[in-house]
């Protein structure tokens, strides 16, 4: 038996063949190194995510995450909920509160779960992913898996919105928040501390909806961490790493830049120091390919 | 001055010793100095060092003791000899810790020590003991002016400690403006409601009291005397007068609200549907005793709508109005809104503001108003304009940049008008014709109204009333010594002070009650008040050499000095504060203190051992204000930041006593240049006398007239503005200065 | 009688009301101080995208701005990045009213019609709310061809090097234009949904009707 077992709640972006699904596999490969038990809450339905505002109302859209807590609870009764999705995590999260505070709105929610047949008892604990490394195993134990240190690299931090704001990581500013580039010197490559923008937002949805105001954004993003001397951006939200890898071809047309930076997932960073292969730190799964990484991932492993 | 015998002691703790050749500082005491008994101690200030020179004084007959070892504002309890003339030569933080510990820097760090020796049994020879003066009042009643919240938090106060109280208010009523509210703004958690005026309390406090004597609808008619011995006439309805024999004074005399038919465009008088706070109280107050509605004036219907104009004439800067903020105002308009909302939230109440100043839990109070639906919206108003039963409110909307929005159909509006201080007479109005365009504040003097009636009638030569500053507002140090007046041991509280609500007023009230009887107890033992607490010295004056001037009574500035028939200065110590402008001021010198006088500075001055032209070392004379120059020049020490060896420094009480005399002795005795390092004037003073660095500044300009028939140059001599805080900078003005003068050159004086 | 003149017809001239009953945290919007310190931290208003940044909209509702406030594009243009929230001194959820003021003018169906944003919010919860998953491909094709089939197909060219980028790393599926990731428990949702809607409703026309 694992040590960490959580109800895991993967979101719609890290299926099979979405815009996360890398994501997904180099978390998959990181928590088995880390002895970390995720069991997939069966049937899980979208969080509603923030741009489902205009239809959603209020009501319709803690019922949608409230679902997921009542099959987590009938399912795998007892345990929290891990999401790796900042969105999905903020959206449940957000919900948890909500009803925890309006009793109302708990039995309204509870009324139209019945029609889904399905109720809610106790509110489960909403984690983020990172919180779950940082906290219950600590970065300590997460150190002790480094064999194949990324020395040598410089990555810049991107925390973004929502893993950061309104929530948060227990203890960290809003402003300034350095988990992240903990992390990066977790796994031996040296961080940006000074990394201006960090949380920075990329435009979330408007990225679809108005791709030119989010591109000057990301371009800010990209652009700051070319200017501390950056190989690579790491960051722990999928909808980030999306905007700031895939626009870069566009921004490069926009404005005549010539960015072409890996943005990765701290789980891909993690998977290859510790000692996992291209693969299972899904790579492949990068738009701009991360080639010191690959090369450092096809190095044996000291041991 | 033959029975005096002056011994020299030398530390040598604290570095004294490695740094310095205390030998021969010694001798240099004994050759110069021309002192009977010299001597070192490895640690002076310790119970050893302190029994030696205790026992020189009671078993050698040592009458006059000059310690050459720290500043002379370390270690006063232990070189405390309150029987003897006590002089100290700085050598720690004036010599060894301004110097580089190095083996180049020896020589001029050793010339200061011995300079700084010679000076200090020159200036200790110059002095004698102040014996003090018994001969002045002990009244123990405090006078308090105003029966207000702040006259009477003052009156209980007093009395709680002990002190008989007279308490004298002109209306028939105790309260004042705090007993014309239906409610105040909240002192306590949560800070959500307005809550009762505390005023009915006070008064029965008051009038429960056997140790406060009420006068109701009396003035004061006269007061006469000094700190301990004010006369004080009191006039009353019946045209009976009283006198009290009183030892301080606390004026509380409150303000006006500004006249709001000076506001015609705000409606101010145009309509009886436009209030000032005091009419919203009012209005307030009669429904409270009725069936709780509030009505409009004109015609008794329920008011459905109101709106608060905030700086209604206040922060205007067209000088029509008053230009300063009243502070309370707004959280007054936010009760005044509640009183509505509290009592039916249907009323639409809208607080008009440019800036919301909710200092402190008014911010929760603000917040409590939000939540009750009172709506608050950023703009500034332009017009108000009556029409039948109800108003227009034109405005411009700040955030939306509208500038021409409007409220219609307004049932009632409130102009947020502000304080006026009932300060009494403005002496300087008295003195002298008003003076339009002043620095600073343009228009102040002709906006604020010269009230024709004097509060306290004293018979000081310099006017019947404390002196203003500006505004109206009594004229204090408010950094240091809020509470003070330009008139010792007179005290002003509350608004009469500055703008400030019944909370602000309350502890007013405390601290100037305190203050009186700190002020009455040391007029009984003829002490001086701060900033020379304590000090027993006064002035005293040889008459016979007066050549009745004026000067020292009119500069003086705590109007300590009368004058007699045929027109001779008459000091009343007791309301003296030994600043020594007088002594300054007078141009044939016949003033002095018994431990500070032209004598003791200009043998200092003369002591300096001036080096010839051809050494390369010049002198720089610095005398410092006590109160922030030397300190400051102290813990540049502290810090060791360094500067030039060249300097001397002389502390003096206030650029106010320096008399030119030491100027001139000082340029003809060969000094390269002087500075004299004094506090900020003019309407943003620091001045500890308030007056004091301003005077002494005015008498400066002049000296460039002496410098031209010296034929010197203007750069001899140098005004400083120095705070307590120039650490830094202090050093960095000195060597600026020194380096200056290497380019004017050496003194021409030098060897004569 | 329309959703618009009904509501217009009962809050009248109180529009700050009207916000506060039928908009999500709308009773907030009475406690904003006017500091300005949202709007200095949006980041599309850094940009001048905001007609009317929040700290404006609060002071509109309060001066009874009602038509301009939910006829504006401003709120569309939120990106959800909670800036404002953890900024705001008096603790205002300026997100969440940003989305309310949004949801409400597109209830009332006064939200600019061509507004993408709004197009795009609506796509998105069809899109996730029809199978209980969201299906990216559709949504993409989706907002590409709000404006039409031939400037679907321009949108679709701008962005080829986008998504053929994304089909090569694997994480977009052509397949999923037909079928695609979906929960089992479609009906149930479906229910759960529709009853969650009629209790909103039921709530807020309680509200007008009292």
């Amino acid at each position: 038996m694992s040590k960490h077992e959580y109800a895991f709640y993967p979101g719609c972006s890290s299926q099979k063949g979405a815009s996360a699904s890398n994501y997904l596999t180099s978390v998959e490969a990181m928590c088995k190194t880390l002895d970390v038990k995720l069991t997939e809450i069966p049937d899980w339905n979208c969080c509603g995510a923030s741009i489902g505002y205009a239809e959603a109302g209020e009501l319709p859209r803690h019922v949608l995450n409230a679902r997921n807590f009542a099959l987590s609870e009938q399912n795998l009764p007892g345990q929290e909920i891990v999401a790796t999705c900042a969105a999905c995590w903020l959206g449940a999260r957000e919900t948890r509160e909500r009803l925890t505070h309006s009793d109302t709105l708990m039995a309204d929610t509870r009324e139209a779960l019945k029609e889904a047949g399905l109720t809610i008892n106790e509110m489960p604990e909403i984690r983020h992913m990172v919180e779950v490394l940082i906290e219950d195993l600590g970065f300590e134990e997460m150190a002790k898996h480094v064999v194949r240190p990324l020395e040598g690299m410089k990555i810049a931090g991107y925390v973004g919105c929502q893993t950061n704001r309104p929530f948060g990581v227990a203890g960290e500013s809003f402003e300034n928040p350095v988990y992240l580039d903990k992390m990066v010197e977790m796994v031996g490559a040296e961080p940006i501390p000074e990394y201006e923008q960090k949380v920075t937002c990329c435009g979330g949805a408007l990225a679809f909806s108005e791709p030119e105001k989010a591109q000057a954004q990301i371009k800010d993003i990209v652009e700051s961490a070319y200017d501390h001397g950056a190989e690579m951006i790491v960051t722990p939200c999928p909808l980030c790493q999306a905007n700031v890898e895939i626009y870069q071809g566009q921004i490069n047309k926009r404005y005549g830049t010539k960015f072409d930076i890996p943005v990765m997932y701290y789980s891909q960073l993690m998977v290859v120091a510790y000692g996992g292969d291209a693969k299972a730190a899904a790579l492949n799964g990068q738009v701009i390919k991360a080639r010191r990484l690959e090369e450092i991932a096809a190095k044996p492993v000291k041991r | 001055m033959a029975d005096i015998k002056v011994a020299a002691y030398i530390c040598k703790g604290c570095g004294l010793g490695e740094r310095l050749d205390t030998d021969a500082l010694v001798k240099v005491a004994q050759k110069d100095g021309k002192v009977p008994l010299a001597k070192s101690h490895d640690f002076l200030c310790n119970a050893d060092g302190v029994a030696m020179i205790r026992n020189d004084i009671a078993n050698e007959g040592v009458t006059h003791v000059m310690i050459g070892a720290c500043s002379r504002r370390a270690k006063t309890e232990a070189f405390f000899f309150p029987e003897n003339a006590v002089a100290r030569a700085n050598l720690r933080e004036g010599v060894i810790w301004i110097r580089p510990d190095t083996e180049e820097a020896r020589e001029t760090t050793q010339e200061m020590a011995e300079d700084y020796i010679r000076m200090g049994c020159a200036e200790v020879k110059a002095m004698t003991a102040p014996g003090g003066n018994a001969n002045t009042g002990s009244s123990k009643t405090l006078l308090v002016v105003g029966g207000g919240v702040t006259g009477m938090t003052t009156a209980i106060e007093a009395s709680k400690t002990g002190y008989p109280v007279v308490l004298v208010e002109k209306s028939g009523a105790l309260g004042g403006w705090a007993g014309k509210l239906y409610k105040r703004v909240p002192v306590h958690e949560p800070y959500k409601s307005p809550m009762d005026t505390g005023v009915a309390d006070l008064a029965s406090q008051v009038m429960g009291d056997s140790n406060i004597k009420l006068y109701l609808n009396a003035t004061v008619a006269k007061t006469d005397g000094a700190p301990g011995r004010f006369v004080v006439d009191i006039a009353t309805e019946s045209g009976a007068t009283h006198t009290e024999d009183i030892g301080a004074i606390v004026q509380a005399t409150g303000f006006t609200l500004y006249d709001m038919n000076k506001l015609p465009e705000l409606g101010g008088g145009q309509s009886p549907n436009v209030v000032d706070q005091a009419g919203l109280e009012a209005l307030a107050t009669a429904a409270a005793a009725g069936d709780g509605v509030i009505r409009r004036p004109s015609d008794g219907q329920p008011v459905k709508s109101v709106v608060f104009v905030q700086c209604a004439g206040q922060r205007d800067t067209t000088g029509q109005h008053l230009s300063y903020c009243s502070g309370f105002c707004c959280n007054a308009s936010i009760k005044q809104a509640m009183y509505f909302k509290d009592a039916n939230p249907a009323v639409d109440t809208t607080i008009i503001y440019t800036d919301l100043r909710t200092p402190g839990n008014g911010e929760d109070f603000y917040r409590s108003a939000q939540e009750k639906g009172v709506v608050f919206t950023k703009g500034r108003v332009a017009q108000v304009l009556p029409n039948g039963a109800t108003s227009t409110v034109k405005f411009h909307d700040l955030i939306l940049d509208d500038a021409d929005a409007a409220m219609a159909d307004v049932d009632l509006v409130v102009l947020a008008t502000g304080q006026v201080a009932n300060s009494g007479v403005n002496i300087e109005t008295l003195t002298k014709p008003q003076v339009e365009g002043q620095e600073g504040e343009p228009q102040a003097a002709a906006t604020v109204e010269v009230k024709p009636i004097s509060i306290l009638n004293l018979s000081y030569r310099q006017g019947p009333d404390v002196p203003q500053l500006k505004q109206g507002f009594t004229d204090s140090h408010f950094i240091c010594f809020p509470y003070e007046t330009r008139r010792t041991g007179i005290y002003t509280a509350g608004p009469v002070r500055r703008p400030m609500d019944i909370a602000q007023a309350r502890e007013d009230a405390t601290g100037a009650a305190l203050k009186a009887i700190q002020a009455l107890e040391n007029a009984e033992l003829g002490r001086a008040a701060h900033p020379r607490s304590g000090d027993l010295s006064f002035p005293k004056v040889r008459l016979e050499g007066c050549t009745q001037c004026k000067r020292c009574t009119v500069e003086c500035p705590f109007g300590a000095i009368d004058e007699d028939e045929k027109r001779f200065p008459v000091f009343n110590e007791s309301r003296c504060r030994r600043c020594g402008t007088c002594m300054g001021a007078c141009p044939v010198r016949v003033i002095s203190f018994e431990n500070y006088s032209v004598n003791t500075v200009g043998a200092q001055i003369k002591a300096v051992d001036i080096p010839d032209e051809f050494s390369e070392k010049p002198r720089i004379l610095i005398l410092a204000c006590e109160n922030d120059a030397y300190p400051a020049l102290d813990m540049a020490g502290m810090n060791r930041n360094e500067y030039s060896a060249f300097v001397r420094i002389i502390p003096i009480r206030c650029l106010g006593s320096v008399n030119t005399i030491w100027i001139t002795d000082a340029l003809n005795a060969g000094y390269d240049g002087v500075m004299l390092m004094g506090c900020k004037s003019g309407d943003e003073y620091q001045c500890h006398f308030v007056k004091g660095s301003e005077l002494g500044r005015v008498r400066m300009s002049k000296i460039d007239d002496t410098l031209k028939t010296l034929n010197l140059e203007s750069e001899r001599v140098r005004d400083l503005e120095v705070a307590i805080t120039d650490i830094q900078r202090v050093p960095e003005m000195i060597d600026k200065y020194a380096a200056e003068l290497v380019a004017v050159g050496p003194s021409p004086f030098k060897g004569f | 009688m329309s959703a618009n003149t009904a509501v217009a017809a009962k809050y009248r001239n109180n529009f700050l009301k009207e916000i506060e009953e039928q908009v999500e945290m709308g009773d907030w919007v009475k406690m904003c101080m006017q500091c300005g310190v949202c709007s200095g931290s949006c980041p599309t208003n850094f940009q001048g995208a905001w007609e009317h940044p929040p700290q404006e909209l609060f002071m509109m509702i309060r001066a009874g701005k009602r038509e301009e406030v939910l006829t504006t594009s401003s709120m569309w243009n939120c990106t959800s990045c909670y800036n404002c929230i953890v900024r705001c001194p008096r603790k205002l959820p300026i997100t969440h009213i940003m989305h309310g003021i949004a949801e409400y003018a597109h209830r009332l169906g006064m939200a600019p019609k061509l507004q993408p944003t709004r197009f795009f919010s609506g796509l998105f919860w069809k899109n996730a709310t029809k199978t209980g998953r969201v299906n990216e491909l559709k949504l993409s094709m989706g907002l590409y061809f709000k404006d039409g089939f031939v400037q679907g197909i321009k949108n679709g060219m701008a962005m080829q090097a986008v998504a053929l980028g994304l089909v090569k790393a694997k994480r977009l599926n052509v397949m999923e234009l037909f079928g695609g990731h979906k929960c089992k428990d479609q009906k149930g949702i479906q229910a759960m949904l529709k009853k969650a809607y009629e209790i909103e409703r039921s709530r807020k026309t309680a509200r007008i009707a009292g």
